[in-house]
């Protein structure tokens, strides 16, 4: 393989960033781009449902450091438009086209808008620093806020909002918070510590349509089950889609994500992995042996940075890089108390609950699917999960072994 | 190498006890407990466990 010269990185943030980083740990010293279309330099996003609401938290606190000597051209403020594969260049919405040796793409994905009308102002979503700070700022002068879906962005920010003393309404049209996510133990356990903070939480309930005034501000909505809510604010909490619009035409396989290989390589329309280009982050779904090797995307923040490390070793030594089978892990905070994940728990067909002290919040769950554990969870009881990590990374490791020797 | 987590910012998110167990733990109060000078046969794990803590609470430094 001839040395690259130059590699860009589409995407300025968590997985781009640090598969920048990783690029240099193994060794490339040639010249490294990175392309993003906010402004701002890389920062992290968990804090942004969470101190950056409620513990006045500053953008400085939050920006993810950049290494010394890392050697980066920065191309902020500028969307990619066009990938060419075959061409190897990187089209930029100025016009611009970045020829390189070494592709990362890495454009993560954005809050999923309201489907259908447009929505009265003051109806929102958060997925980057712009839109928290306005939501930050519309707390400040708001005492009822309304949070349409209560996965665990939108749990984090009724927490935040409940801090800062502004009255709740949670609207979830599953019966119960993160069920598809986590199961039934888990959503209750979530739905309890909701209502125990004041929260006016609606299950199976769905926003019918918002109302606003005479200036087209939002005044509240309409639910499902009838109730009329009145709310200032609106934080829509609807799930992530992938932002893979960009890469239309360029012959790579989209599917709710790019969808790659266990190297991290995005694969064409003939089912072969793109040459010299790598993915990470919550743009990329890919197959995961646990899941039985159906594409997953678990869109967190370990997996984000795993795989940019994972991306850019495939990248620079395609021959000897292993397979990229983390086991996801994820975490949330809810009203201080510690909800932490491993494994896979939205596979599971089973799920026990180990262990629940009410009074502490502590919750262990195990998930289990065709019978092997597939995933765990804790409520202020992380050390609990140390063992059942090892008993999916021993279960992940054992497969390998039989797969290997199926191909010998 | 002597490594110090500040344990104001450790939030237990366990991604250091995952990657380096010789090194970190947890002990009953859910506290994390560490290594402070840990053998040169867990350098690479310790440097993994520093770039997955979500909250950078680990420092480390080599002479
Ligand atoms: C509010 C919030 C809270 C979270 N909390 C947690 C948590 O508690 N725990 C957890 O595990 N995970 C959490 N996550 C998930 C975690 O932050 C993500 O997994 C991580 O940000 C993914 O990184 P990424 O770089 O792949 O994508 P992103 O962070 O989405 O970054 C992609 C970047 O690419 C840019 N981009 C998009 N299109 C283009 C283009 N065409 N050209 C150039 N640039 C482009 C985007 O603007 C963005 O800057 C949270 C996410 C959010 C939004
Ligand atoms: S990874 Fe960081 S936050 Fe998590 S337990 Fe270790 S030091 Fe604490």
């Amino acid at each position: 393989m001839s040395p690259l010269r130059r590699v860009v990185v589409v995407g300025a943030s968590l997985a781009g960033l640090r598969a920048a980083e990783a690029l240099r740990r193994y060794g490339y010293a040639g010249e490294l781009v990175l392309v993003g279309d906010e402004p701002h330099m890389p920062y992290d996003r968990p804090p942004l449902t969470k101190q950056f609401l409620n513990d006045g938290w500053r953008p400085e606190q939050i920006a993810l450091p950049i290494p010394p000597g890392l050697d980066i051209t920065w191309r902020l403020g500028v969307p990619a438009s066009g990938l060419d594969v075959a061409d190897r260049a990187v089209r930029l919405a100025d016009g611009a086209r970045l020829h390189y040796d070494g592709v990362v793409l890495a454009t993560g994905a954005r809050a999923r808008p309201w489907p259908g009308h447009p929505v009265p102002a003051g109806v929102r979503t958060i997925r980057g620093l712009d839109d928290a700070a306005a939501v930050a700022e519309a707390l400040s002068r708001t005492r009822r806020l309304l949070i349409v879906g209560a996965g665990f962005l939108g749990g984090e920010v009724a927490a935040a909002a409940r801090a800062l003393g502004v009255a709740v309404t949670l609207v979830e049209h599953q019966e119960f918070p993160l069920l598809a996510q986590t199961g039934p133990h888990v959503g209750r356990f979530v739905a309890a510590l909701h209502r125990a903070n004041g929260v006016d939480l609606h299950l199976g309930s769905r926003v019918q349509g918002f109302t606003s005034n005479g200036r087209g501000e939002l005044t509240g909505a309409e639910l499902t089950d009838g109730t009329q809510v009145e709310a200032g604010l609106a934080v829509l909490a609807l799930g992530a889609t992938p932002n893979i619009e960009w890469l239309a035409g360029s012959g790579l396989v989209t599917d709710r994500g790019l969808v790659c290989d266990e190297h991290c390589r995005p694969l064409r329309d003939d089912r072969l992995p793109a040459p010299d280009a790598v993915a990470a982050g919550d743009l990329t779904r890919w197959p995961h042996p646990l899941a039985g090797n159906e594409l997953i995307s678990p869109g967190h923040w370990s997996n984000t940075v795993e795989q940019a490390t994972a991306a850019a070793r495939a990248l620079l030594k395609p021959d000897t890089a292993p397979a990229y089978r983390p086991v996801p892990s994820f975490w949330s905070d809810l009203y201080g108390v510690r909800i932490r994940s491993v494994g896979l728990p939205h596979l599971a067909d089973a799920s026990e609950v180990v262990d629940h002290d009410p009074a502490a919040h502590r919750l262990i769950v195990a998930y289990h699917r065709n019978g092997p554990l597939v995933g765990a969870l804790t409520a202020n009881r992380t050390s609990q999960l140390v063992p059942y990590r090892a008993e999916i990374q021993r279960h992940l490791d054992s497969r390998r072994t039989r797969t290997r020797s199926v191909q010998d | 190498m002597t490594v110090i987590v500040d344990l104001n910012l450790c939030q237990n998110h366990g991604q250091c006890v995952y990657a380096a167990p010789e090194v970190f733990a947890f002990d009953e109060e859910e506290t994390l407990t560490y290594q402070p000078e840990p053998p040169e046969s867990q350098h690479d794990r310790v440097r993994a466990a520093v770039a997955a803590c979500p909250v950078r609470a680990i420092l480390v430094s080599e002479p």
